[in-house]
């Protein structure tokens, strides 16, 4: 039979420095970056017009463009759609209009006059036209935190009842790495900010804190089988037992999300490649990010048997898992069990 | 076969009779209007009961709110219940299946269109503000008069009397196959009358109230719009429909009204109505206060018609049952619900005063889609979902063999489920659920894999098979349920804080996980229950 990661034992939480150095070259330059140019937000987040039309003809980009500055509309973002008859105009509501409701329409009837008159009733159609408020997207703002933060709290309820707090805060942590890695993904490719892509990184949570917490629950089942060991060396067997499970799921579901990215078509690609590269992180930081985090949170705030810090006390060469407790067993692959 | 296995095969032979039941093609009506003649009509469409959003059906969002910028309004909740008033009475008018009109939070208004296209003529109608005016009913039933004329004319241009016309009536109505249509109505000369046959009398009896079944609303709505109809109409006589449909007996009803042409006085006059409890004998009541020189005319015209009815007509529509004038009303006037709940009461309150104050709505957010792209949505979202599908079940038959094959039979009834309950619960699909269907596919593995995995290591630990599989799925239960949860409880945040395509998103996701937990634990468990029990002497198991 074809089975993958058999017995294996691979030292995760050994080279859990490298991982924190991998973290943090990916997130913090895009977090830098984001600071000095702000996000693509949609005309959802920002109000404004996004306006989707296709031509009969491959007309280019920039005819569309000088119809536009021609007609009075300055500063719109003009961009194919997928392909070459289908295109994105994008026209965020001027400063001087962006404080009232009314800005908007005006916007769209704007856009809407000036590609009369520069292209010609009837040789485009409109296929999509969004028209939204400022009020609207700062609302949308609010909601889109609101829900993240709101999903923190029921989550770290969840796991203190099921598991205890401290498995709580480490999923959690470990999920709010994934949002800031994924925020910084989607500073790298420029990616527009929609609710939809909201959508993605909410999705991103739900699956990150799945995924942590399959290993948390085997850390948890192991917890109580192995008593002689310490949690360094739990936390090693536990991500290395649920291996096999790991690559498994994370591969139909990045499957998933990639056939979504390339088949799908256009509105919904972004959310695809975000979702895409979500679970890839989620799947990196339940193994690199959530484990450690918990071990180092049993040293600053110990449980009851204190497992922690021996954990940390003891703590293993990288390339050798072997305790040096005297009285623990050989191996962590075949221990004994407490009783 | 094993009493348990059967309970189990029961069970899942009863959900799956139920999604696919939730999900067998049926009729729907759909109100259109007719491109040719502009008028509305009935279609009967037959399609699968799944509601699909605005972003894969095409057509309008609006959102709405009151204009704040010519002065602040200090009761927005209240100025945007009489918009939802207004708006509701309009909604016919688009011709459209489905609208949604609802108020979102305190002072938003949100009118979904589904199929409609054209923004500009639906924020028209939208925006324009309402219209109350009251007038007195055709009290000497001179309509009733010339119905008879009216019955003669139509029969001459060939439209046969259906005592209980099906909407292929109104098919056959605009078929335009009249020559075979004329050649019959010699033969019914004396058959009932084509437009008095649909006019019932209520059964409380209104002058001028005349109740036509809703199924042929559109026919009878048709037929009065007819050039050769209206001029029949006596001079002075208008027909309005009423805004509310009835139950008379097992039918539903919509009057339509016989009304004098000119109005007795509008609602610009107006100045405040409320809705109150009659302190003395404890009737629900509306009373109302007219401007100075509104109660002037009003005085005057109810004296008049003292022992008339009045409409009550907001936008061209009767609101409620009329009312009769018992005496002369000056300034203040109250209208007299007699038994009818309070509530009624502050409808009517709410259509005097939207007549009164036409509070002008900005549009905040608008979306329109076109019906193609939704089409192309669709078929694009459902290509990727079967080659989604697809490699999921390749990979797991490759890894897990003839296990795998289970988890594939589990999966297919995992997609049943999920559609099912999509379509029994009411919900609508939107494009990013459609998206979020596809990826809980992926994630709906999980479960399985989880189970196999561990089915694995207790094989692995030297257990018999029968053990391995039973130990396997007990303890993978409480990773499953763990992280199932966690995850469920993610989308509920989504829907309770998300809007429109987000909370489709949400509840595809949340139906997702709740079919998968049920084909992966409950479903495949019964599988290889069968398995086992049918290969007792099992010592490996393809896995």
């Amino acid at each position: 039979m074809l089975r993958l990661f058999k017995d294996a034992h691979y030292d995760f939480i050994g080279i859990r420095r490298w991982a924190y150095g991998f973290s943090a070259l990916l997130i913090i330059p895009g977090l830098l970056w984001l600071l000095a140019t702000g996000l693509n937000y949609s005309v959802e987040f920002t109000g404004g017009t996004f306006i989707q039309l296709t031509t009969k003809t491959p007309i280019g980009t920039g005819a569309i463009r000088t119809a536009l500055i021609n007609g009075g509309v300055t500063g719109a973002d003009v961009q194919t759609f997928g392909s070459e008859t289908e295109y994105a105009i994008r026209a965020r509501l001027s400063a001087e209009l962006a404080g009232t409701e009314a800005g908007t329409e005006e916007t769209v009837a704007a856009v809407q006059r000036a590609l009369d008159a520069g292209l010609g009733t009837g040789t485009y159609t409109i296929v999509r036209r969004e028209a939204v408020g400022p009020k609207v997207g700062r609302e949308l703002q609010e909601k889109a935190l609101i829900a993240i933060l709101f999903s923190f709290v029921v989550t770290l309820i969840y796991l203190a009842f099921r598991f205890e707090w401290r498995f709580g805060l480490a999923a959690i942590i470990a999920t709010g790495h994934d949002i800031l890695a994924t925020i910084a993904f989607i500073r790298y490719l420029n990616l527009e900010v929609s609710l939809v892509v909201v959508a993605a990184v909410l999705t991103i949570v739900g699956y990150s804190l799945n995924d942590t917490i399959v290993i948390f629950d085997r850390v948890r089942e192991n917890l109580r089988k192995y008593r002689r060991q310490n949690l360094y060396e739990i936390l090693n067997l536990s991500i290395n037992e649920t291996l096999p499970r790991t690559v498994l799921t994370g591969g139909t579901t990045i499957l998933t999300a990639l056939t979504l990215a390339f088949i799908a078509g256009e509105v919904i690609r972004p959310f695809s490649l975000v979702m895409t590269f979500g679970i890839v992180v989620g799947t990196f930081s339940s193994i690199f990010v959530a484990s450690p985090v918990l071990m180092l949170i049993e040293r600053r705030w110990p449980g009851q048997d204190a497992r922690g810090v021996r954990a940390l006390g003891t703590r293993a060469p990288a390339s050798q898992l072997a305790p040096t407790t005297p009285t623990s067993s050989p191996s962590p692959r075949t221990p004994q069990p407490a009783r | 076969m094993d009493k348990r296995i059967r309970t189990r095969l029961w069970m899942i032979a009863g959900l799956v009779a139920a999604s696919v039941a939730a999900l067998v093609p049926r009729n729907t009506t759909q109100r259109i209007i007719d491109p040719a003649t502009g008028q509305l009509r009935d279609t009967t469409v037959r399609r699968v009961p799944i509601n699909l959003g605005l972003d894969l059906r095409g057509g309008i969002h609006l959102a709405l709110e009151v204009d704040q910028t010519k002065g602040p309004v200090p009761d927005c909740a209240d100025a945007i219940q009489r918009a939802e008033k207004v708006v509701r009475t309009r909604i016919n008018e688009f011709g459209t299946t489905e609208p949604v009109v609802q108020i979102e939070g305190k002072c938003r208004l949100i009118v979904e269109l589904p199929g409609e296209k054209d923004p500009a003529r639906a924020k028209g109608v939208i925006q324009r503000s309402a219209f109350l005016e009251f007038r007195i009913t055709d009290m000497k039933g001179v309509f009733k008069d010339a119905l008879p004329a009216i019955d003669a004319v139509l029969r001459k241009a060939g439209i046969k009397a259906r005592g209980d016309a099906t909407p292929s009536a109104v098919a056959q109505l605009f078929g335009g196959d009249t020559s075979k249509a004329a050649r019959d109505s010699a033969a019914d000369a004396n058959a009932p009358g084509v437009l008095s046959s649909l006019l019932n009398q209520g059964p409380t009896v209104v002058p001028g109230e005349y109740l036509v079944p809703e199924e042929q609303w559109a026919l009878v709505d048709s037929l009065v719009q007819r050039p050769d109809v209206k001029t029949l109409i006596p001079r002075g006589i208008e027909l309005r429909w009423g805004a509310q449909t009835g139950a008379y007996g097992a039918r539903m009803y919509r009057p339509i009204y016989a009304v004098d042409s000119r109005p007795i006085i509008t609602g610009t006059e107006l100045v405040k109505a409320a809705a109150n409890r009659d302190p003395g004998t404890n009737q629900s009541i509306v009373t109302f206060q007219l401007s100075r020189r509104g109660a002037r005319i009003f005085s005057q015209e109810t004296a008049r018609h003292i022992g008339d009815y009045m409409a009550i007509i907001l936008d061209g529509r009767v609101q409620g049952q009329p009312p009769v004038i018992r005496s002369q009303i000056g300034a203040h006037g109250q209208i007299e619900l007699g038994s009818k709940p309070l509530h009624e009461a502050s409808d009517l309150a709410l259509v005097l005063r939207a007549g009164a104050l036409p509070a002008p709505l900005t549009i905040v957010d608008e979306r329109s889609i076109s019906a193609t792209m939704g089409e192309d949505s669709i078929n694009a979202g459902v290509l990727a979902g079967i080659v989604a599908v697809g490699l999921t079940l390749l990979i797991m038959l490759v890894y897990y063999r003839l296990s795998g094959a289970l988890a594939v039979a589990a999966l297919a009834l995992y997609v049943i489920f999920s559609l099912g309950g999509l379509a029994l619960f009411g919900f609508t699909l939107t494009l990013p659920g459609l998206a979020g269907f596809a990826l809980s596919i992926g994630m709906a593995v999980d479960a399985n894999v989880l189970i196999f995995e561990r089915i694995r290591e207790e094989l692995a630990l030297g257990k018999s098979v029968r053990l391995a599989v039973d130990e396997g799925f007990k303890h993978a239960m409480s990773a499953i349920i763990d992280s199932n949860i966690t995850t469920a409880l993610t989308a509920f945040i989504l829907y309770l804080v998300g809007t429109g395509p987000v909370q489709g998103f949400a509840i595809t996701l949340m139906i997702g996980i709740f079919a998968s937990m049920l084909s992966a634990v409950f479903v495949t468990r019964t599988f290889f229950l069968i398995w086992l029990q049918r290969r007792p002497d099992m010592t490996t198991v393809s896995i």
